[in-house]
């Protein structure tokens, strides 16, 4: 069990591993898949010793279904993947979705689109955030930038997943799932055994039997059915997670997340060293994407730059955040290659000059 | 009731005094009651979670009185292991036809079988998709007439009808595995006990139970009930012989 306090110099996906066990995962269901391999191996090895259960499915797409019948039984549950892999879960989530059931979907982003390469990339941020399956459904995502939030964000992924009866998505990518960092653990006391006790499948006694499903088949019943979903969406939407770094008195605000946004903090720190108005918006949970707190610093006037490791997905949430007032510049470093804070001199320096 | 009336028998506890949707002459309805008098029979009602999959049988939740979830098309094996390893402590049990069996689902329900997961899968062989329209399935017979095999089956170009209760057996994990017909009393009888053999199984802990039924679908064979039954003796039962693959109590 994870003790309180303990500081370990471990990488991203050990962290992801580690906080998911401290979370209570009883069930880890996975296919081998680079740069993720490091979370089923140590599943594999550890999950048993705490009374865990650990499958190595024989496809993604039996993975993310076997999450269906363990989050069915009220289970922490949970899967791994990298983009090829995650695209192949989709339909699966989709049920997850339709059929209220909680679930954590790890997707260490690979570059794409098809085989693509096995470095970092940004590419499924598409994918991640505005459903990826079939139909009116979206997962809660969240976007880990360093291996401590690995740790910590999995565990509210699973909180978050019960809270809302949800598929929540942890987006991380081969950066921050490889890189070693001292992460503090911390002992999870209060996931309550009772969770799901309502709506869970455990053997119908004493009440009539229950149903788990995503089929809507009489009229009017599925628009009933989404409508409940979105006041859901809405409701998450309420509370998002971001950094703020040094935006106070910046005159131009670099919108960036998860590994990228890491990076790019370096860089505003260096900028910021040399006398440059610049700071940093790090949207940690991606759907529902911050667009208040956002449309607040543009509504202080304040310049934006979207930098993502794709071609440009975000930067489209970007601009509906604060499209009323002002527009986002975009910056793009190409997926297959690994940014490091200078490489983002440049393009801030160009868009702080601008007008 | 008037007090002169004596019922023959009691409905089980595990099925749900409601009409069944199915078309007349189908045997989803025999089936089913087979399931519900056996999980009653053997006291499992209230420890049954049930995977329900995609077509006509979708709707095995509405009928039998246990907590179920619904799977994607061809993905029960998975989502019944998902369910397993969750609750070790439950029976499970899972209800595919054969489209979502033997064509979708081929590699959920191999793996389910290889992995020995303790549950139980009824497998339903009408020899076509039933709910969406009557398509080939990978068990239509050579020759056979579907809306997508519209001159009969042609094994040269769509290959010949799977036998799945041989290959289910051939798998290590497999503890039970057998075929068995609902095209008169007699057979109803015996399919009832192999499903109770498969049920055992599980509750055992001996590996994964498997159960073929030959059923009909009169409704896409374009048969009258009568029609179909004679179907599934005369070509059906040749093909698809019945019996029992695998059993490994009988080893002992």
């Amino acid at each position: 069990m994870a003790k309180n306090g303990e500081k370990l110099f471990i990488k991203g996906n050990e962290a992801i591993s580690r906080g998911a066990i401290a979370a209570g995962l009883k069930c880890y269901f996975g296919y081998p898949i680079t740069p993720q391999n490091d979370i089923p191996e140590y599943m594999s090895a550890e999950l048993p010793k705490v009374g865990g259960e650990f499958v190595q499915a024989e496809s993604e797409v039996a993975a993310a279904n076997m999450l269906i019948g363990a989050a069915a039984a009220g289970s922490r549950c949970m899967t791994s993947s990298s983009s090829p892999g995650v695209s192949l879960k989709q339909e699966a989530i989709s049920y997850l979705a339709g059929s209220q059931l909680p679930a954590v979907i790890v997707n260490m982003n690979r570059g794409g689109p098809g085989l693509g390469d096995i470095g970092p990339s940004q590419g499924d941020y598409f994918q991640a955030t505005k459903g990826g399956g079939h139909g009116d459904y979206r997962t809660l995502v969240l976007a880990p930038g360093t291996c401590q939030e690995c740790y910590d964000l999995v565990i509210e992924a699973f909180d978050l997943a019960f809270k809302y009866r949800n598929p929540v998505m942890i987006l991380g990518d081969a950066i921050v799932g490889q890189m070693k960092e001292p992460v503090i653990t911390r002992e999870v006391k209060d996931h309550d055994a009772a969770e799901g006790k309502e709506w869970r499948i455990e053997g119908a006694k004493d009440r009539d039997h229950r149903i788990i499903k995503s089929l809507f088949l009489t009229e009017g019943s599925l628009a009933g059915h989404n409508q409940a979903l979105q006041a859901k969406y809405d409701e998450m939407a309420k509370n998002t997670k971001q950094e703020l770094f040094e935006t106070e008195d910046a005159e131009l605000i670099v919108v960036a997340y998860g590994s990228i946004g890491r990076i790019v903090k370096s860089t505003v720190r260096k900028l910021r060293a040399q006398g440059h108005k610049v700071g940093l918006f790090r949207p940690i949970t991606l759907y529902p994407f911050p667009s208040e707190e956002l449309n607040k610093l543009a509504k202080q006037g304040k310049k934006f730059l979207t930098i993502e490791h794709n071609l440009g997905q975000m930067v489209e949430d970007v601009r509906l955040s604060i499209r009323t007032i002002t527009d986002s510049d975009f910056f793009g470093f190409m997926p297959g290659n690994l940014p490091t804070p200078d490489d983002f001199e440049e393009p801030i320096l160009k868009s702080l000059g601008g007008k | 009731m008037s007090e002169q009336e004596i019922l023959a028998f009691d409905r089980a506890d595990a099925i749900v005094d409601v009409p069944t949707h199915y078309c007349p002459g189908c045997q989803h309805g025999v089936a089913h009651r087979l399931a519900g008098e056996l999980l009653s029979e053997m006291g499992l009602t209230e420890d049954t979670l049930l995977v329900t999959s995609i077509g006509c049988s979708v709707f095995l939740y509405n009928y039998l009185n246990v907590d179920s979830v619904e799977a994607p098309h061809g993905r029960a094996p998975a989502v019944a292991t998902g369910v397993k390893r969750a609750r070790t402590d439950k029976f499970v049990l899972s209800y595919q036809g054969d489209g979502d069996l033997a064509s979708i689902g081929m590699a959920e329900i191999m793996h389910i079988a290889n992995r020995g997961e303790k549950v139980s899968i009824i497998f339903v062989n009408n020899t076509v998709y039933g709910m969406t329209g009557g398509q080939m399935a990978p068990t239509t017979m050579e020759g056979q007439k579907t809306t997508t095999s519209p001159n009969g089956r042609d094994p040269m170009k769509e290959g010949q009808a799977i036998r799945m209760a041989e290959i289910i057996a051939s798998l290590g994990g497999t503890a039970y595995s057998a075929r068995v017909a609902l095209n008169n009393v007699k057979n109803i009888r015996k399919a009832k006990k192999a499903m109770k053999k498969a049920f055992e199984v599980q509750q055992k802990g001996l590996g994964f139970g498997f159960i073929e039924l030959l059923a009909t679908c009169p409704t896409n064979w374009r048969m009258t009930p009568i029609q179909a039954n004679e179907r599934v003796e005369s070509e059906m039962i040749p093909y698809f012989p019945l019996g029992v693959y695998k059993d490994v109590t009988a080893e002992d």
